[in-house]
C-alpha cells in the first residue's frame, strides 16, 4: 500500500497534472482551430462585451431565467462549484504537500471551514445522484458517464473527509483519495467535465449572437 | 418512460422517405454531414452538455405534456446523440423518429437558451437533424410541398408569375374604392423601400396587402412591390433543412431589392421570414450583414409613429395582450418597439407572464404548423401552457405580429375555448387610423 501511495503522490501526480494541463490546453486550441475552420459564419459575430455581460448574469445566482426557474439546482450548483475550487486549492493538507515537494506555499482555509465545505460537496454530489436517478426529466437523459463523473467527484471528497477525520484505514483512504482526485483531473478535458473548459465559450458565443445580431438578452 | 417511438404519427412523406433508406446509406450521409458541415458548435454542445435537465421548463411541449421525452435535452438525446453514438449507422425507422422529433416537436424558438447555463443552442442541433433528414429525403409531406414550391416558383404557395401582379392590381382596385388616389406601386426603381410579404398573403390573406397599402398611402410613403419573383420573403426550405433552396429564395429576394435600387426592404408581419432574411440565409450566402437593410413591420410602424406619419382617430378600447413572437423578439429584440406601438394604438394593454424574451412559443413556428394536419393535434395539445398563459390575462384581443403565431394561437384559442381573437398591428392601425380620402 505504501508503494501505491508513493506512486500516487509521485509519478501519477505528475501524470495527472500533466494530462490535465496539456490536455486542457490542447482541447481548447483544437476546438478554436475547428471553430475557425468550420464555423466562420458564426465566429464572425463573437462580441466580447456581450459575452462578458451575459456571463456576469449567468455567474450570479438567480441572475438568469434558468436559474430562477430551478431554484434547488441553482443553489446546489453554485455552492458545489465554489467549494469544488475552494477546498482543493486552499486546503492546508494540500498546501503542505506543495510546500514539502516544491517549496510553494499560500494562505490556507481554516481546517474546520474546509472540512465543512468538503462535507457540503459530498452532500451535493449525493443530491445530484439522487436527481439523476429519480427526477424523470434528468433520468431520461442520464447515461453511465453522468453517474460516473459525479461519483468520481463525490468519492474524491468523501475519501478526503474520511481521511481527515481518521475514520477507517488512513493509508488506504488517503491513497484512494489521491487516486480518485487524479482520475478527476484526467477526466476534465475528455468527459462531460469539459464544460469547465468550454462552458464560458459556448455561453459567450450565444451571448454574442443574441447581443450583437439579435439585440436581445440571453439570460 | 415513453419515447418518440411510442407516439409515431403516419406521414406519407416520412414513410416514403425511410422506405428508400438502408443503414449503409444513412451512415454515409450522416458522416458526410458531420465532416462537411458541422464544426466546433456541435462538438462543444454534445460534449459539454451535463444533462442537468434545467432546460425542461423552457419548453412548452414539456410544460404542456409533463413528459420527460419532450424536454429540449431529451429531443437531442433521441436524435443527435443517438446518431452520434451509432456513428450514423441506424435502421431507417430511427430516421423516421428523428424526423418526427425534429420537424414536429421543436419550434426552434430558442427559449431553452435562457435556461441552459452553458448556452447550448438546442435549436441549432435540431436544425442539423433536419438537415440530415432533408439530405436523406425524409421530410413531412406538407412542408416538403412548400419547399418544392419555393424551388419551382420562388414562393411558398405555388403563386404563378402572372397571378402575383394580378393580385396586387386586384387589391389596388378594391382599395381605390375606399381611397381613390391609392396605388400599389409595382417595380418602381429608386423607391424608399421595397415591401415584401409571405406567399400566403396573395394566396388567401389579400386583406393584409390591402391594409398595408392603405397605411402606406395614408402615410404618404414612396414605396414599391416587385413585379417579379423575389417578392416572397417566406422560406420553408430553411425549416426543411434544404439550405440550397433557402439561399436561392433569399438571393432572389435581396437581388430584387438591389435591382429596384431601393434604400431598404420592409417586411410584413411575419417572424420566420424575418429570421430567414435577417439571420440565416445571409450567412449561407456569405454576407455577414445584409446587402440591403432589412426592417420588420413592427419597427417600421414604430418609425412611422415616431415621425407622426400614422394618425389615429381613437384608441382601441378593449383591453389587449401582446404575444412576443420568437423570431422578432429573441431574434431581433423588438419587444420595446412592439409595446410602444401597441400602447400608441390601444387604451389598455395587459401583459402576459412570462413575456418579452421569456415568452412561451406559439407552437406553430419553426415549420411545425407547415407539417400539416397529421401533426396538428400534437402541437395544439402540446401548448396547453400557452392557453393557460393567455387565459390568465382575461382579455379578448391578442396582438401577435407574426403569421405563424396567428395560426398557432388561433388553433389554441379555439381548442381551449379561450374566446379571444388575434390581431396584427396592421389590422389595428388600419381600423384606427385617420382615413382622409375616405370621406
Amino acid at each position: 500500500m505504501h508503494a501505491l501511495y508513493d506512486l500516487a503522490v509521485g509519478p501519477l501526480a505528475w501524470l495527472a497534472f500533466g494530462v490535465f494541463i496539456i490536455g486542457s490546453v490542447y482541447r481548447l486550441l483544437a476546438m478554436r482551430a475547428l471553430a475557425l475552420r468550420k464555423d466562420g459564419a458564426f465566429v464572425a459575430y463573437v462580441s466580447w462585451p456581450h459575452a462578458f455581460k451575459s456571463l456576469a448574469h449567468w455567474f450570479t445566482p438567480f441572475g438568469a431565467l434558468g436559474w430562477r426557474e430551478n431554484p434547488g439546482v441553482t443553489i446546489a450548483t453554485f455552492i458545489f462549484h465554489i467549494c469544488l475550487f475552494l477546498v482543493p486549492l486552499f486546503l492546508m493538507g494540500h498546501i503542505v504537500l506543495f510546500d514539502t515537494f516544491r517549496g510553494w506555499s499560500w494562505p490556507a482555509l481554516p481546517d474546520g471551514a474546509a472540512d465543512v465545505l468538503a462535507i457540503v460537496v459530498v452532500v451535493i454530489c449525493a443530491y445530484f445522484l439522487w436527481r439523476r436517478l429519480s427526477v424523470p426529466e434528468v433520468r431520461f437523459v442520464t447515461s453511465a458517464q453522468d453517474v460516473l463523473v459525479v461519483s468520481l467527484v463525490g468519492l474524491t471528497f468523501l475519501t478526503g473527509v474520511l481521511a481527515y477525520h481518521r475514520i477507517g484505514d488512513n493509508l488506504v483512504l488517503t491513497t484512494l483519495h489521491i487516486l480518485s482526485g487524479e482520475a478527476m483531473l484526467v477526466a476534465i478535458p475528455f468527459t462531460r467535465l469539459s464544460h469547465m473548459l468550454f462552458g464560458v465559450f459556448s455561453r459567450g458565443y450565444i451571448a454574442s449572437e443574441f447581443g450583437s445580431v439579435r439585440h436581445a438578452k440571453d439570460w | 418512460m415513453s419515447t418518440i417511438a411510442d407516439r409515431l404519427i403516419e406521414d406519407e412523406g416520412l414513410r416514403r422517405g425511410v422506405s428508400r433508406l438502408t443503414p449503409e446509406k444513412i451512415e454515409k450521409v450522416f458522416k458526410e454531414l458531420i465532416a462537411g458541415e458541422c464544426g466546433a458548435r456541435l462538438k462543444t454542445y454534445v460534449e459539454s452538455c451535463v444533462r442537468c435537465g434545467m432546460c425542461a421548463k423552457a419548453c412548452h411541449y414539456y410544460m404542456s405534456h409533463k413528459d420527460p421525452s419532450y424536454t429540449p435535452v431529451a429531443k437531442v438525446s433521441q436524435t443527435m446523440w443517438r446518431l452520434l453514438a451509432a456513428g450514423g449507422r441506424v435502421e431507417p425507422q430511427v430516421i423516421y423518429e428523428c424526423a418526427q422529433v425534429a420537424y414536429t416537436e421543436c419550434n426552434l424558438c430558442r427559449r431553452c437558451i435562457h435556461y441552459c447555463p452553458l448556452g447550448i443552442d438546442t435549436g441549432y442541433i435540431i436544425s442539423v437533424v433536419r438537415r440530415l433528414c432533408h439530405k436523406l429525403g425524409v421530410t413531412p409531406q406538407y412542408i416538403q410541398d412548400t419547399a418544392h414550391s419555393h424551388s419551382a416558383v420562388l414562393n411558398q404557395m405555388w403563386v404563378k408569375d402572372d397571378e402575383w401582379p394580378d393580385t396586387l392590381q386586384w387589391q389596388e382596385e378594391e382599395a381605390r374604392e375606399e381611397f381613390p388616389g391609392l396605388r400599389i406601386p409595382l417595380d418602381v426603381e429608386g423607391a424608399d423601400f421595397m415591401y415584401s410579404v409571405i406567399a400566403p398573403e396573395p394566396k388567401f390573406r389579400t386583406q393584409l396587402i390591402y391594409q398595408a397599402a392603405a397605411i402606406f398611402n395614408a402615410a404618404g410613403l414612396n414605396w414599391t412591390m416587385p413585379a417579379t419573383p423575389g417578392w416572397d420573403n417566406s422560406n420553408m426550405a430553411m425549416f426543411t433543412g434544404d439550405s440550397e433552396i433557402m439561399s436561392r429564395v433569399e438571393r432572389a429576394h435581396y437581388e430584387t431589392a438591389q435591382r429596384l435600387r431601393v434604400k431598404r426592404i420592409v417586411m410584413g408581419e411575419c417572424g420566420h421570414a424575418f429570421r430567414a432574411v435577417y439571420d440565416v440565409a445571409n450567412r449561407w450566402l456569405g454576407w455577414k450583414w445584409h446587402p440591403v437593410p432589412v426592417v420588420h413591420s413592427v419597427e417600421f410602424f414604430w418609425e412611422l409613429i415616431q415621425q407622426g406619419r400614422i394618425k389615429i382617430t381613437h384608441k382601441y378600447a378593449d383591453p389587449v395582450t401582446i404575444h412576443d413572437p420568437c423570431n422578432i423578439i429573441r431574434g431581433r429584440g423588438l419587444m420595446d418597439k412592439l409595446r410602444e406601438v401597441t400602447h400608441f394604438l390601444c387604451e389598455n394593454v395587459v401583459e402576459m407572464s412570462p413575456n418579452r424574451e421569456h415568452n412561451y412559443c406559439c407552437c406553430a413556428g419553426g415549420g411545425v404548423i407547415n407539417c400539416g394536419p397529421p401533426f396538428k393535434n400534437v402541437r395544439i395539445v402540446g401548448n396547453s401552457i400557452k392557453a393557460e398563459q393567455l387565459r390568465a390575462t382575461g382579455v379578448h384581443t391578442l396582438v401577435a405580429p407574426c403569421h405563424n403565431c396567428h395560426g398557432g394561437l388561433e388553433d389554441i384559442i379555439s381548442k381551449f375555448g379561450l374566446g379571444m381573437h388575434t390581431k396584427f398591428l396592421g389590422d389595428l392601425i388600419y381600423e384606427l387610423m385617420e382615413k382622409p380620402e375616405a370621406e
